[in-house]
Protein backbone atom coordinates (compact mmCIF):
# COMPACT_ATOMS: atom_id res chain seq x y z
CA UNK A 1 0.00 0.00 0.00
CA UNK A 2 1.20 3.27 -0.57
CA UNK A 3 1.68 5.78 2.09
CA UNK A 4 -0.66 9.10 1.97
CA UNK A 5 2.42 11.60 1.28
CA UNK A 6 2.93 9.61 -1.48
CA UNK A 7 -0.50 9.82 -3.04
CA UNK A 8 -0.33 14.08 -2.06
CA UNK A 9 2.58 14.40 -3.78
CA UNK A 10 1.32 12.72 -7.19
CA UNK A 11 -1.95 14.01 -7.04
CA UNK A 12 -0.34 17.70 -6.56
CA UNK A 13 1.68 16.72 -10.05
CA UNK A 14 -1.78 16.04 -11.22
CA UNK A 15 -3.54 19.15 -10.30
CA UNK A 16 -0.57 21.29 -11.44
CA UNK A 17 -0.47 19.49 -14.53
CA UNK A 18 -3.93 20.15 -15.24
CA UNK A 19 -5.82 22.50 -13.10
CA UNK A 20 -1.88 25.20 -12.49
CA UNK A 21 -2.80 24.44 -8.87
CA UNK A 22 0.81 25.34 -7.32
CA UNK A 23 2.08 21.90 -5.63
CA UNK A 24 2.77 23.55 -2.32
CA UNK A 25 -0.64 24.66 -1.59
CA UNK A 26 -1.80 21.05 -2.20
CA UNK A 27 -2.64 19.51 1.39
CA UNK A 28 -5.14 16.64 2.65
CA UNK A 29 -7.10 19.18 4.33
CA UNK A 30 -7.47 21.58 1.11
CA UNK A 31 -11.05 21.35 -0.64
CA UNK A 32 -10.53 21.06 -4.46
CA UNK A 33 -13.34 22.98 -5.20
CA UNK A 34 -12.92 25.99 -2.54
CA UNK A 35 -9.41 26.00 -1.67
CA UNK A 36 -7.63 24.78 -5.05
CA UNK A 37 -9.99 26.30 -7.59
CA UNK A 38 -10.85 22.90 -9.61
CA UNK A 39 -13.84 23.29 -11.48
CA UNK A 40 -16.06 20.47 -12.49
CA UNK A 41 -14.36 19.83 -15.95
CA UNK A 42 -10.72 19.93 -14.36
CA UNK A 43 -11.80 17.67 -11.77
CA UNK A 44 -12.96 14.95 -14.34
CA UNK A 45 -9.24 15.50 -15.56
CA UNK A 46 -8.19 14.92 -12.10
CA UNK A 47 -10.08 11.70 -11.76
CA UNK A 48 -8.96 10.12 -14.78
CA UNK A 49 -5.52 11.18 -14.64
CA UNK A 50 -5.40 9.72 -10.91
CA UNK A 51 -6.90 6.24 -12.20
CA UNK A 52 -4.27 6.36 -14.48
CA UNK A 53 -1.50 7.18 -11.79
CA UNK A 54 -2.79 4.94 -9.30
CA UNK A 55 -4.37 2.27 -11.11
CA UNK A 56 -7.58 2.31 -9.56
CA UNK A 57 -11.18 2.92 -10.40
CA UNK A 58 -12.68 5.97 -9.31
CA UNK A 59 -16.54 5.73 -10.56
CA UNK A 60 -18.66 9.08 -11.50
CA UNK A 61 -20.97 8.44 -8.15
CA UNK A 62 -17.84 8.52 -5.63
CA UNK A 63 -16.59 11.68 -7.14
CA UNK A 64 -19.11 13.83 -5.75
CA UNK A 65 -17.94 12.20 -1.98
CA UNK A 66 -14.37 13.39 -2.65
CA UNK A 67 -14.29 16.85 -1.52
CA UNK A 68 -10.98 17.21 -0.13
CA UNK A 69 -7.37 15.96 -1.27
CA UNK A 70 -7.45 13.43 2.12
CA UNK A 71 -10.61 11.96 0.99
CA UNK A 72 -9.53 11.48 -2.38
CA UNK A 73 -6.56 9.85 -0.81
CA UNK A 74 -8.06 7.62 1.50
CA UNK A 75 -10.03 6.31 -1.60
CA UNK A 76 -7.03 5.74 -3.46
CA UNK A 77 -5.77 3.63 -0.58
CA UNK A 78 -8.46 1.82 0.06
CA UNK A 79 -9.32 0.98 -3.82
CA UNK A 80 -6.07 0.99 -5.50
CA UNK A 81 -4.69 -2.09 -6.83
CA UNK B 1 -26.77 53.98 -46.00
CA UNK B 2 -27.48 54.59 -42.51
CA UNK B 3 -27.78 57.25 -40.10
CA UNK B 4 -25.21 55.96 -38.26
CA UNK B 5 -21.39 56.22 -39.28
CA UNK B 6 -19.18 52.99 -38.02
CA UNK B 7 -15.45 52.99 -37.43
CA UNK B 8 -12.49 50.61 -37.06
CA UNK B 9 -10.73 51.47 -33.85
CA UNK B 10 -8.51 48.61 -32.90
CA UNK B 11 -6.81 46.45 -34.64
CA UNK B 12 -5.13 42.62 -33.73
CA UNK B 13 -3.81 39.57 -35.65
CA UNK B 14 -1.68 36.84 -35.88
CA UNK B 15 -0.44 35.52 -38.79
CA UNK B 16 2.37 33.50 -40.52
CA UNK B 17 3.78 37.01 -40.81
CA UNK B 18 4.22 38.41 -38.03
CA UNK B 19 2.64 37.68 -34.14
CA UNK B 20 0.77 41.66 -34.14
CA UNK B 21 -0.57 43.92 -36.84
CA UNK B 22 2.77 45.65 -36.90
CA UNK B 23 5.00 42.95 -38.09
CA UNK B 24 2.33 41.54 -40.19
CA UNK B 25 1.96 44.70 -42.24
CA UNK B 26 5.65 45.45 -42.23
CA UNK B 27 6.13 41.85 -43.69
CA UNK B 28 3.47 42.74 -46.32
CA UNK B 29 4.98 45.95 -47.65
CA UNK B 30 8.01 44.37 -48.13
CA UNK B 31 6.46 41.80 -50.14
CA UNK B 32 7.68 38.90 -47.73
CA UNK B 33 6.44 34.78 -47.84
CA UNK B 34 4.97 33.22 -44.69
CA UNK B 35 4.62 29.88 -47.29
CA UNK B 36 6.90 27.07 -45.96
CA UNK B 37 7.77 23.43 -45.89
CA UNK B 38 5.79 21.47 -43.43
CA UNK B 39 8.27 19.31 -41.96
CA UNK B 40 6.20 17.79 -39.48
CA UNK B 41 6.38 13.89 -40.10
CA UNK B 42 2.62 13.80 -40.38
CA UNK B 43 3.34 15.42 -43.89
CA UNK B 44 5.66 13.08 -45.50
CA UNK B 45 2.95 11.28 -47.25
CA UNK B 46 0.66 14.01 -48.61
CA UNK B 47 0.04 15.25 -51.95
CA UNK B 48 0.79 18.58 -50.58
CA UNK B 49 3.72 19.31 -48.22
CA UNK B 50 3.55 23.28 -47.53
CA UNK B 51 1.55 25.98 -45.71
CA UNK B 52 2.17 29.12 -44.38
CA UNK B 53 1.96 28.61 -40.86
CA UNK B 54 1.82 31.51 -37.51
CA UNK B 55 4.92 33.12 -37.07
CA UNK B 56 4.44 33.35 -33.60
CA UNK B 57 2.78 30.24 -31.39
CA UNK B 58 -0.11 31.38 -29.47
CA UNK B 59 0.97 28.93 -26.87
CA UNK B 60 3.90 31.46 -26.41
CA UNK B 61 1.06 34.03 -24.82
CA UNK B 62 -1.15 31.91 -23.09
CA UNK B 63 -0.75 30.02 -20.31
CA UNK B 64 -0.30 26.66 -20.30
CA UNK B 65 -3.09 25.53 -18.32
CA UNK B 66 -5.54 27.81 -20.42
CA UNK B 67 -4.23 26.28 -23.43
CA UNK B 68 -5.35 22.95 -22.56
CA UNK B 69 -8.96 24.47 -22.85
CA UNK B 70 -8.48 26.66 -25.81
CA UNK B 71 -8.37 25.16 -29.71
CA UNK B 72 -5.47 26.96 -31.40
CA UNK B 73 -8.12 28.69 -33.66
CA UNK B 74 -9.82 29.76 -29.94
CA UNK B 75 -5.90 30.80 -28.57
CA UNK B 76 -5.56 33.15 -31.58
CA UNK B 77 -8.85 34.93 -31.52
CA UNK B 78 -7.92 35.91 -27.96
CA UNK B 79 -4.90 36.98 -28.72
CA UNK B 80 -5.79 38.77 -32.07
CA UNK B 81 -9.00 40.26 -29.83
CA UNK B 82 -6.56 41.22 -26.64
CA UNK B 83 -4.40 43.10 -29.35
CA UNK B 84 -7.44 45.06 -31.20
CA UNK B 85 -8.93 46.24 -27.91
CA UNK B 86 -6.08 47.47 -26.61
CA UNK B 87 -5.19 49.09 -29.58
CA UNK B 88 -8.45 50.37 -29.40
CA UNK B 89 -7.89 52.36 -26.12
CA UNK B 90 -9.72 50.05 -24.28
CA UNK B 91 -13.26 51.73 -24.69
CA UNK B 92 -15.44 52.43 -21.80
CA UNK B 93 -18.54 51.05 -23.24
CA UNK B 94 -21.11 49.24 -21.11
CA UNK B 95 -20.65 45.67 -21.09
CA UNK B 96 -24.61 45.40 -22.49
CA UNK B 97 -23.73 47.50 -25.39
CA UNK B 98 -20.50 45.45 -26.53
CA UNK B 99 -20.91 43.01 -28.67
CA UNK B 100 -18.51 40.35 -30.65
CA UNK B 101 -19.30 38.42 -33.83
CA UNK B 102 -16.26 36.10 -34.36
CA UNK B 103 -16.43 32.98 -37.06
CA UNK B 104 -14.11 30.26 -38.48
CA UNK B 105 -14.51 28.45 -41.49
CA UNK B 106 -13.93 25.02 -40.56
CA UNK B 107 -14.20 25.46 -35.91
CA UNK B 108 -11.90 23.24 -33.75
CA UNK B 109 -10.79 20.02 -36.17
CA UNK B 110 -7.80 19.61 -34.87
CA UNK B 111 -9.41 19.31 -31.31
CA UNK B 112 -11.84 16.70 -32.77
CA UNK B 113 -9.39 14.77 -34.61
CA UNK B 114 -6.67 14.65 -31.91
CA UNK B 115 -9.62 13.50 -28.67
CA UNK B 116 -10.96 10.86 -31.79
CA UNK B 117 -7.77 9.41 -31.86
CA UNK B 118 -7.22 9.51 -28.12
CA UNK B 119 -10.56 7.66 -28.12
CA UNK B 120 -9.53 5.11 -30.36
CA UNK B 121 -6.07 4.80 -28.59
CA UNK B 122 -7.83 4.54 -25.44
CA UNK B 123 -11.18 4.69 -25.01
CA UNK B 124 -14.14 7.12 -24.18
CA UNK B 125 -13.24 8.12 -20.92
CA UNK B 126 -9.80 9.40 -21.97
CA UNK B 127 -11.79 11.77 -23.64
CA UNK B 128 -11.25 15.56 -22.54
CA UNK B 129 -13.98 16.97 -20.77
CA UNK B 130 -13.17 20.47 -22.46
CA UNK B 131 -13.28 18.79 -25.84
CA UNK B 132 -17.16 20.19 -26.78
CA UNK B 133 -16.43 23.85 -26.00
CA UNK B 134 -12.79 23.28 -27.87
CA UNK B 135 -14.51 22.42 -30.85
CA UNK B 136 -17.93 24.08 -31.15
CA UNK B 137 -17.54 26.43 -33.72
CA UNK B 138 -18.58 29.25 -31.86
CA UNK B 139 -15.99 28.55 -29.38
CA UNK B 140 -13.88 31.24 -30.53
CA UNK B 141 -16.87 34.11 -30.61
CA UNK B 142 -17.75 32.57 -26.96
CA UNK B 143 -14.06 33.34 -25.51
CA UNK B 144 -13.76 36.39 -26.74
CA UNK B 145 -16.88 37.21 -25.17
CA UNK B 146 -16.20 35.99 -22.26
CA UNK B 147 -12.29 37.66 -22.32
CA UNK B 148 -13.91 41.06 -23.07
CA UNK B 149 -17.54 40.65 -20.35
CA UNK B 150 -19.42 41.72 -23.83
CA UNK B 151 -23.00 41.35 -23.14
CA UNK B 152 -25.04 42.71 -25.77
CA UNK B 153 -24.66 39.42 -27.84
CA UNK B 154 -21.87 37.17 -29.61
CA UNK B 155 -22.33 35.63 -32.55
CA UNK B 156 -20.34 33.21 -34.89
CA UNK B 157 -21.22 33.57 -38.69
CA UNK B 158 -19.85 30.71 -40.23
CA UNK B 159 -19.51 30.70 -44.31
CA UNK B 160 -16.37 29.13 -45.11
CA UNK B 161 -13.75 31.70 -46.70
CA UNK B 162 -15.94 34.54 -46.31
CA UNK B 163 -16.35 34.09 -43.09
CA UNK B 164 -14.07 36.85 -41.84
CA UNK B 165 -15.80 39.25 -44.07
CA UNK B 166 -19.34 38.36 -43.01
CA UNK B 167 -18.40 39.04 -39.53
CA UNK B 168 -17.15 42.54 -39.86
CA UNK B 169 -20.93 42.87 -42.47
CA UNK B 170 -22.69 41.72 -39.05
CA UNK B 171 -21.15 44.00 -37.10
CA UNK B 172 -21.59 46.70 -39.12
CA UNK B 173 -25.85 45.49 -39.15
CA UNK B 174 -25.65 45.27 -35.26
CA UNK B 175 -24.16 48.82 -34.89
CA UNK B 176 -26.33 50.64 -37.14
CA UNK B 177 -29.37 48.53 -36.03
CA UNK B 178 -29.18 50.02 -32.32
CA UNK B 179 -28.00 46.56 -30.68
CA UNK B 180 -24.65 47.75 -29.73
CA UNK B 181 -22.53 50.14 -29.71
CA UNK B 182 -19.10 48.88 -30.17
CA UNK B 183 -18.50 45.54 -31.89
CA UNK B 184 -15.07 43.35 -31.94
CA UNK B 185 -15.31 41.34 -34.90
CA UNK B 186 -13.18 38.75 -37.07
CA UNK B 187 -12.01 35.54 -38.23
CA UNK B 188 -10.19 32.71 -37.20
CA UNK B 189 -8.57 29.64 -38.66
CA UNK B 190 -6.30 26.71 -37.40
CA UNK B 191 -6.22 24.02 -39.53
CA UNK B 192 -3.03 23.21 -40.75
CA UNK B 193 -3.81 19.26 -39.92
CA UNK B 194 -3.26 16.14 -42.46
CA UNK B 195 -7.21 15.22 -42.57
CA UNK B 196 -8.35 18.78 -43.63
CA UNK B 197 -5.01 19.14 -46.16
CA UNK B 198 -5.87 15.63 -47.66
CA UNK B 199 -9.10 16.78 -48.14
CA UNK B 200 -8.85 20.30 -50.14
CA UNK B 201 -6.17 18.45 -51.83
CA UNK B 202 -8.74 15.92 -53.12
CA UNK B 203 -10.48 18.60 -54.76
CA UNK B 204 -7.53 19.46 -56.41
CA UNK B 205 -7.96 23.18 -55.08
CA UNK B 206 -3.97 23.48 -53.45
CA UNK B 207 -0.81 24.34 -55.17
CA UNK B 208 1.79 21.11 -55.27
CA UNK B 209 4.71 23.26 -55.63
CA UNK B 210 6.36 21.65 -52.66
CA UNK B 211 9.86 22.52 -53.85
CA UNK B 212 9.29 26.29 -53.99
CA UNK B 213 7.09 26.96 -51.04
CA UNK B 214 7.18 31.21 -51.23
CA UNK B 215 6.37 30.99 -54.74
CA UNK B 216 3.57 28.34 -54.40
CA UNK B 217 0.75 31.18 -53.87
CA UNK B 218 0.45 32.87 -56.53
CA UNK B 219 -2.97 35.11 -58.05
CA UNK B 220 -3.43 35.70 -61.49
CA UNK B 221 -0.03 33.84 -62.57
CA UNK B 222 -0.28 32.01 -65.26
CA UNK B 223 1.38 29.20 -63.79
CA UNK B 224 -1.24 28.90 -60.90
CA UNK B 225 -2.31 25.97 -59.23
CA UNK B 226 -4.54 26.42 -56.31
CA UNK B 227 -3.97 27.51 -53.02
CA UNK B 228 -1.90 27.25 -50.75
CA UNK B 229 -3.50 26.59 -46.51
CA UNK B 230 -2.52 29.46 -43.92
CA UNK B 231 -3.42 29.72 -40.28
CA UNK B 232 -3.67 32.99 -38.67
CA UNK B 233 -6.84 35.77 -36.38
CA UNK B 234 -7.91 38.90 -37.34
CA UNK B 235 -9.85 41.09 -35.19
CA UNK B 236 -10.95 44.54 -35.63
CA UNK B 237 -13.08 46.74 -33.04
CA UNK B 238 -15.82 48.64 -34.72
CA UNK B 239 -17.79 51.51 -32.77
CA UNK B 240 -20.31 54.51 -33.34
CA UNK B 241 -18.18 57.11 -35.18
CA UNK B 242 -20.24 59.54 -32.77
CA UNK B 243 -18.66 58.32 -29.78
CA UNK B 244 -15.54 57.37 -30.92
CA UNK B 245 -14.66 60.72 -31.66
CA UNK B 246 -15.95 61.77 -28.61
CA UNK B 247 -13.77 59.65 -26.29
CA UNK B 248 -11.03 60.76 -28.83
CA UNK B 249 -10.16 57.53 -30.37
CA UNK B 250 -7.66 56.79 -32.66
CA UNK B 251 -9.45 56.12 -36.16
CA UNK B 252 -8.38 54.22 -38.74
CA UNK B 253 -11.20 54.04 -41.11
CA UNK B 254 -14.74 54.13 -41.48
CA UNK B 255 -16.45 51.09 -42.65
CA UNK B 256 -18.82 52.36 -45.14
CA UNK B 257 -20.90 49.50 -46.30
CA UNK B 258 -21.30 46.14 -47.23
CA UNK B 259 -22.70 43.48 -49.57
CA UNK B 260 -23.47 39.94 -48.85
CA UNK B 261 -24.88 37.78 -51.81
CA UNK B 262 -25.14 34.14 -52.66
CA UNK B 263 -24.35 32.15 -55.76
CA UNK B 264 -26.78 29.76 -55.73
CA UNK B 265 -25.34 28.11 -58.58
CA UNK B 266 -22.65 25.19 -57.03
CA UNK B 267 -21.29 23.94 -53.87
CA UNK B 268 -18.03 24.71 -53.90
CA UNK B 269 -17.49 26.18 -57.81
CA UNK B 270 -17.84 29.80 -58.11
CA UNK B 271 -19.79 31.35 -61.25
CA UNK B 272 -17.62 31.44 -63.81
CA UNK B 273 -18.53 34.90 -64.38
CA UNK B 274 -18.65 35.98 -61.27
CA UNK B 275 -22.64 36.88 -60.69
CA UNK B 276 -22.98 37.12 -57.44
CA UNK B 277 -19.42 38.59 -56.23
CA UNK B 278 -20.89 41.61 -58.72
CA UNK B 279 -24.26 41.66 -56.82
CA UNK B 280 -22.47 41.88 -53.78
CA UNK B 281 -19.85 44.28 -54.77
CA UNK B 282 -22.57 46.76 -56.13
CA UNK B 283 -24.85 46.36 -53.13
CA UNK B 284 -21.76 47.10 -51.09
CA UNK B 285 -21.64 50.39 -53.44
CA UNK B 286 -25.08 50.96 -53.06
CA UNK B 287 -24.60 50.84 -48.69
CA UNK B 288 -22.02 53.21 -48.93
CA UNK B 289 -23.29 55.98 -51.12
CA UNK B 290 -19.81 55.52 -53.54
CA UNK B 291 -19.10 55.76 -56.84
CA UNK B 292 -17.67 52.67 -58.49
CA UNK B 293 -15.26 54.82 -59.95
CA UNK B 294 -14.51 56.47 -56.20
CA UNK B 295 -13.13 52.89 -55.66
CA UNK B 296 -9.02 53.09 -55.51
CA UNK B 297 -8.16 49.77 -54.58
CA UNK B 298 -8.98 46.05 -54.10
CA UNK B 299 -7.90 43.60 -51.97
CA UNK B 300 -9.24 41.25 -53.41
CA UNK B 301 -10.22 37.46 -53.02
CA UNK B 302 -7.79 36.03 -55.32
CA UNK B 303 -6.70 32.61 -53.74
CA UNK B 304 -4.51 31.50 -56.59
CA UNK B 305 -6.60 29.20 -58.26
CA UNK B 306 -7.09 28.56 -61.80
CA UNK B 307 -11.30 29.17 -62.06
CA UNK B 308 -11.96 31.53 -59.24
CA UNK B 309 -8.72 34.52 -59.63
CA UNK B 310 -10.36 35.51 -62.94
CA UNK B 311 -14.07 35.14 -62.27
CA UNK B 312 -13.23 37.74 -59.88
CA UNK B 313 -11.47 40.25 -62.33
CA UNK B 314 -14.71 39.86 -64.53
CA UNK B 315 -16.62 40.65 -61.79
CA UNK B 316 -14.36 43.72 -60.81
CA UNK B 317 -14.71 45.03 -64.20
CA UNK B 318 -17.97 44.59 -64.07
CA UNK B 319 -18.62 46.19 -60.68
CA UNK B 320 -15.92 48.40 -60.47
CA UNK B 321 -14.12 49.54 -63.78
CA UNK B 322 -10.50 49.73 -64.61
CA UNK B 323 -9.10 52.93 -61.88
CA UNK B 324 -8.79 50.27 -59.27
CA UNK B 325 -5.55 49.07 -58.01
CA UNK B 326 -5.34 45.13 -56.80
CA UNK B 327 -3.59 43.13 -54.95
CA UNK B 328 -3.98 39.98 -53.01
CA UNK B 329 -2.16 39.76 -50.04
CA UNK B 330 -3.01 35.70 -50.09
CA UNK B 331 0.17 35.74 -52.31
CA UNK B 332 2.15 36.56 -48.99
CA UNK B 333 -0.66 35.10 -45.85
CA UNK B 334 -1.70 32.07 -47.93
CA UNK B 335 -5.20 31.40 -47.78
CA UNK B 336 -6.49 32.13 -44.13
CA UNK B 337 -9.78 30.56 -44.62
CA UNK B 338 -12.63 31.70 -42.14
CA UNK B 339 -9.38 34.42 -41.45
CA UNK B 340 -9.10 35.97 -44.41
CA UNK B 341 -11.67 38.51 -44.98
CA UNK B 342 -10.66 39.79 -41.44
CA UNK B 343 -6.80 39.92 -41.69
CA UNK B 344 -7.37 41.26 -45.22
CA UNK B 345 -9.58 43.98 -43.86
CA UNK B 346 -7.11 45.32 -41.47
CA UNK B 347 -4.46 45.15 -44.71
CA UNK B 348 -7.20 47.33 -46.46
CA UNK B 349 -7.97 49.79 -43.71
CA UNK B 350 -4.26 50.21 -43.40
CA UNK B 351 -3.44 50.26 -47.30
CA UNK B 352 -6.37 54.00 -46.80
CA UNK B 353 -4.64 54.37 -43.66
CA UNK B 354 -1.44 54.27 -45.13
CA UNK B 355 -1.63 55.25 -48.42
CA UNK B 356 0.12 52.32 -49.13
CA UNK B 357 -1.26 49.17 -51.66
CA UNK B 358 0.98 45.84 -50.23
CA UNK B 359 2.32 43.93 -53.31
CA UNK B 360 0.77 40.95 -55.21
CA UNK B 361 4.04 38.98 -55.02
CA UNK B 362 4.91 35.59 -57.46
CA UNK B 363 3.05 37.61 -60.29
CA UNK B 364 5.85 36.72 -63.04
CA UNK B 365 3.71 35.95 -65.94
CA UNK B 366 0.11 37.31 -65.61
CA UNK B 367 -2.83 35.84 -67.00
CA UNK B 368 -3.55 36.82 -70.22
CA UNK B 369 -7.33 37.86 -69.22
CA UNK B 370 -5.73 40.01 -66.64
CA UNK B 371 -6.37 43.54 -67.86
CA UNK B 372 -7.10 45.57 -64.47
CA UNK B 373 -4.04 46.94 -63.05
CA UNK B 374 -2.20 44.80 -59.87
CA UNK B 375 0.28 45.87 -57.54
CA UNK B 376 2.67 43.20 -58.59
CA UNK B 377 5.95 42.66 -56.80
CA UNK B 378 6.45 46.14 -55.24
CA UNK B 379 3.75 47.81 -52.58
CA UNK B 380 2.32 50.88 -54.44
CA UNK B 381 1.61 54.43 -52.78
CA UNK B 382 -1.75 55.98 -53.73
CA UNK B 383 -3.54 58.52 -51.73
CA UNK B 384 -6.82 56.67 -51.61
CA UNK B 385 -10.57 57.46 -50.54
CA UNK B 386 -12.46 54.21 -50.55
CA UNK B 387 -11.01 50.65 -50.88
CA UNK B 388 -12.78 47.41 -51.19
CA UNK B 389 -12.20 44.08 -49.71
CA UNK B 390 -13.78 40.50 -51.17
CA UNK B 391 -14.31 37.67 -49.97
CA UNK B 392 -16.15 34.30 -51.10
CA UNK B 393 -16.79 30.86 -49.82
CA UNK B 394 -17.11 27.73 -50.53
CA UNK B 395 -21.00 27.48 -50.55
CA UNK B 396 -21.68 30.21 -52.54
CA UNK B 397 -20.78 33.17 -50.56
CA UNK B 398 -20.10 36.64 -51.65
CA UNK B 399 -19.37 39.56 -48.98
CA UNK B 400 -17.50 42.82 -50.41
CA UNK B 401 -16.75 45.29 -47.72
CA UNK B 402 -15.71 48.70 -48.41
CA UNK B 403 -13.54 50.81 -46.15
CA UNK B 404 -13.49 55.02 -46.40
CA UNK B 405 -10.43 56.79 -45.40
CA UNK B 406 -11.84 58.46 -42.10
Amino acid sequence: MKDRSEIVTGLAEILEEVAGVNPDDVAEEKSFTEDLDVDSLSMVEVVVAAEEKFDVKIPDDEVQNLKTVGDAVSYIQKNAA
Amino acid sequence: MSGVDVVVTGLGATTPLGGDVASTWEALVAGKSGVGVLEQEWAAPLPVRIAAQLADDPTNHIERVKTRRLDRSEQMAIIAAWAAWRDAGEPDVEKERLAVVVGSGIGGATTLLAQDDIMEASGPRRVSPHTIPMLMPNGPAAWVGLELGAQAGVHAPTSACATGAEAIAWALDIIRSGRADVVVAGGTEAVIHPLPIAGFSSMRAMSTRNDEPEKASRPWDKARDGFVLGEGAGIIVLERADSAKARGAKIYARLAGAGMTSDGFDIVQPHPDGVGAVRAIKAALRDSGFASSDIGHVNAHATSTPVGDMAEIKALHHAIGEQAVLTSTKSMTGHLLGAAGAVESIATILALHHGVIPPTINLDDPDDALDLDVAAHKARHVELQAALNNSFGFGGHNAALIFARA
